[in-house]
């Protein structure tokens, strides 16, 4: 007995001498390559492919960059609570110049990390408060993905098309489904543009909606996958980061539309595309302005022009004829802006063409819209901030 | 016995139980375990990933001493996996397999986020903190003793009904989230962040520091508790064997209520901590799976919550060291999970050979 608490004696005086060192702080303004260090935060490792998306852009971006491994610390695995805080401080104080986090519940903890190492620069991605929350040293990212989904979307409706064509199914029987994680509006945005790609290659397209209540749930996503095959539905896309609904369509001989990464070796016969955003062009953006002492955007929204918002190599053997010429001419027009993916008058709501829609795009905790967000007859998405805010449930054609 | 038996082949080495066997020769096979452990993990490592062995260990112990806020980290992680830990023993002790404490310990730290969420700062910080300590010890409580009372009263499987608990208060939680937060994003986010209304306040200018210290209190009390209560003797003698202990004239009913009221109970304030305390925020995730590894610190400690500070120390210092490998090697954490999961095989293993002997052939016992 003796022998433990002198253990826990000891323990708490060396506690005593770590508690008594002070904390330390970097330089501000432009910051030499050799002393440069970033640190990226993650909800999951690598077998999220959300998260890989992450690791794989900041490791390309690491290369481009000529940084070694040293100045590019990663942790994974890092929990949507105080131990995301720790973990950025932990980073901020192993000399990061800028911590970057990757999961949406991140954000107050990176705030209250921000707040505290005024020298060092935090950025958030699909993060919601940078524009309003008026900290310099805060910024978050978002890419406009909805042309990605969209473009994805058009694959799908080409496929369904030809699935019409050899009289696989009939038309009224062109159902998508979708697997998203949570009703939340970056999925909704995501799976009505995704809808709305389809639907401008094959009218008769519709789609139904179920939900995992989990980011990553492999076991939960492929059951959703395979009830919405069960009720019919010929196609499968998610909004989710597991391999569960690839691999169940896989088994079940249907075609699926991924995100983040190409899922071709999880599903050979039936993955068909992915649409992804690319963050290593946000990543050399934010490196390379501290680097030359220059201000990190706010709230950054990258665009497919400038390759922030890719589709996956395409899949040949499932995808219906002219696919990869389609996807070429949409993609043009999308950037061009001839095509505009929530123009209001390719969809109607309960019936009706929407001329006016209030979001909530302040995110001040009150969850109260407060912005009209129909411009010139399209509804303006990450345009008054770079997260999604088209949570409108549902357009016509889509049901849960 | 007749001339057969010669012809019957001795086994090459044959096992019996050992006395208790002296302190200190405990100690060194134990040590030698832990020694055995880094090798055979050295060894793992040089396989794995061709990195020195020697400088992975180093950079494991920077995980927890690597600096004043790692260690407060490491002390934080420690009084809050052995508070859960002090909450499993009494019951398992009784031999009550509580698998529910995850779940005791989310509806606890829900009764305090629902407090933070509907009282705001309506109320002044010290009536709304106790009224969250009692709400969540309360809640606790009563995801502890349904099963109790079910066993109590019907003998009904308590390891299967605490661990189905788990998953209602798991979906408890999500209801309730999905209730407060409308824009579906399924984030509480951080609980009244501006007013900072129901936070345990900082002492000593030390965010963990009352966590820290309500643990350690507590650690002394389970002992003395467990130690030298008549209620913490019922307990053992009811672990031991229920029918003595009706014998004796316990009253085992009454003591497995009693002691799962207290179990459930010291949950609900681990919730109460980690919600108040540590993320002013409530999650799916916040035991994060301690509820689990609690049962194995105790089991190490042999119930002894004076020992539980140094294997929950073991855990956490082997957790904190995988992360911190993961980063320093970019190494994914399953390759540290590894490393942990030999280290506990040994440590584990070794109390096999503190409570039996192994006797080969043509040993002769010497006394």
């Amino acid at each position: 007995m003796k022998k433990v608490l002198s253990l826990v004696l000891a323990l708490c005086l060396m506690l005593g001498v770590f508690a008594g060192c002070g904390k330390s702080s970097s330089g501000t303004e432009a910051v030499s390559k050799e002393n440069f260090k970033i640190g990226l935060i993650c909800l999951h490792d690598e077998n999220s492919t959300y998260d890989n998306n992450f690791i794989q852009a900041l490791k390309d971006a690491q290369k481009s960059l000529g940084l070694k491994d040293s100045q590019v610390l990663i942790k994974t695995n890092i929990p949507e609570d105080d131990q995301c805080y720790t973990a950025a401080a932990e980073l901020a104080e192993a000399g990061c110049n800028i911590v970057f986090a990757d999961s949406f519940g991140h954000q107050s903890y990176i705030i209250q990390a921000a707040k505290e190492f005024k020298d060092v620069q935090f950025c958030h991605a699909t993060g919601t408060k940078a524009h309003t929350e008026n900290l310099s040293n805060f910024h978050n990212a978002f890419a406009q993905i909805y042309n990605g989904r969209y473009l994805a979307g058009v694959a799908a409706g080409m496929k369904l098309n030809e699935m019409i064509e050899n009289k696989k199914i009939t038309a009224d029987k062109a159902v998508i489904g979708y697997v998203g994680a949570f009703p939340y509006a970056e999925v909704i945005s995501g799976l009505t543009s995704f809808y709305l790609g389809a639907r401008s290659v094959c009218s008769s397209a519709t789609m139904k909606v179920t939900y995992t209540g989990s980011w990553f749930d492999i076991a939960l996503e492929r059951e959703a996958a395979l009830k919405l095959i069960n009720n019919g539905c010929v196609l499968i896309s998610q909004h989710a980061d597991s391999e569960g609904a690839p691999k169940a369509c896989e088994s079940k001989d249907v075609p699926n539309v991924a995100y983040n990464i190409s899922t071709i070796s999880m599903g050979p016969n039936t993955a068909l595309i992915s649409s992804k955003i690319n963050w290593t062009p946000y990543f050399e953006l934010i490196v390379n302005s501290m680097l030359e002492g220059k201000a990190i955007p706010t709230d950054y929204c990258g665009t497919m022009k400038d390759g922030y918002v890719q589709l996956t190599e395409l899949n040949e053997k499932v995808a219906a004829k002219g696919t990869k010429e389609k996807l070429a001419e949409v993609e043009e027009k999308l950037n061009s802006g001839e095509i505009k993916v929530f123009d209001t008058n390719s969809f109607t709501y309960q019936g009706k063409k929407l001329t006016t829609y209030t979001a909530d795009v302040d995110d001040a905790d009150d969850y109260k819209p407060e912005t009209e967000a129909i411009e010139n007859g399209v509804f303006a998405e990450s345009s008054k901030r770079s997260a999604p805010y088209f949570d409108l449930k549902y357009i016509d054609g889509i049901s849960e | 016995m007749n001339s057969k038996t010669e012809h019957i082949k001795e086994p090459l080495f044959h096992i019996t139980k050992r006395d208790q066997m002296i302190w200190y020769k405990q100690w060194i096979i134990r040590t030698i375990a832990i020694l055995a452990a880094l090798v055979v993990s050295g060894i793992v490592i040089m396989v794995l990933t061709k990195y020195n062995p020697l400088k992975v260990y180093a950079e494991m112990f920077k995980g927890s001493f690597g600096s004043s806020r790692k260690t407060w980290i490491l002390l934080q992680n420690l009084a809050m996996l052995l508070c859960i830990s002090l909450a499993v023993t009494p019951a398992f002790k009784m031999k009550f397999w509580n698998l529910g404490a995850e779940g005791q310990v989310l509806v606890g730290g829900l009764a305090s986020a629902a407090c933070m969420f509907y009282f705001k700062d309506s109320l002044p910080n010290a009536v709304l903190i106790l009224i969250m300590l009692v709400g969540s010890i309360a809640a606790g409580i009563i995801w502890g003793v349904i099963p109790a009372l079910f066993k109590a009263k019907w003998n009904t499987n308590e390891s299967l009904f605490t661990l189905m608990m788990n998953y209602i208060a798991i979906q408890l939680v999500s209801f309730f989230i999905m209730v407060w937060v409308p824009s579906g994003s399924s984030v509480m986010g951080v609980i009244n962040q501006s007013s900072e209304a129901g936070w345990l306040p900082i002492v000593f200018d030390q965010k963990y520091f009352l966590n820290i210290l309500i643990v350690a209190l507590l650690t002394a009390a389970m002992f003395v508790y467990l130690k030298y209560s008549k209620q913490g003797y019922e307990i053992s003698v009811v672990g031991e064997s229920q029918n003595t202990a009706r014998y004796i004239g316990i009253d085992v009913k009454k003591v497995i209520i009693r002691t799962m009221v207290i179990s459930g109970g010291v949950c609900g304030l681990a919730g109460f901590l980690l919600v108040s305390g540590t993320n002013h925020t409530i999650s799916k995730e916040l035991a994060g799976g301690m509820g689990f590894t609690a049962i194995m610190v105790s089991w190490l400690a042999k119930f002894n919550p004076v020992l539980m500070v140094i294997t929950s120390f073991l855990i956490v210092f082997l957790q904190r060291g995988a992360g911190e490998i993961a980063t320093a090697f970019r190494l994914n954490e399953s390759v540290a999970d590894i490393l942990t999961g030999i280290i506990l095989f040994f440590i584990i293993g070794c109390e096999f050979f503190i409570n039996y002997k192994i006797n080969f052939k043509k040993h002769k016992e010497v006394k």
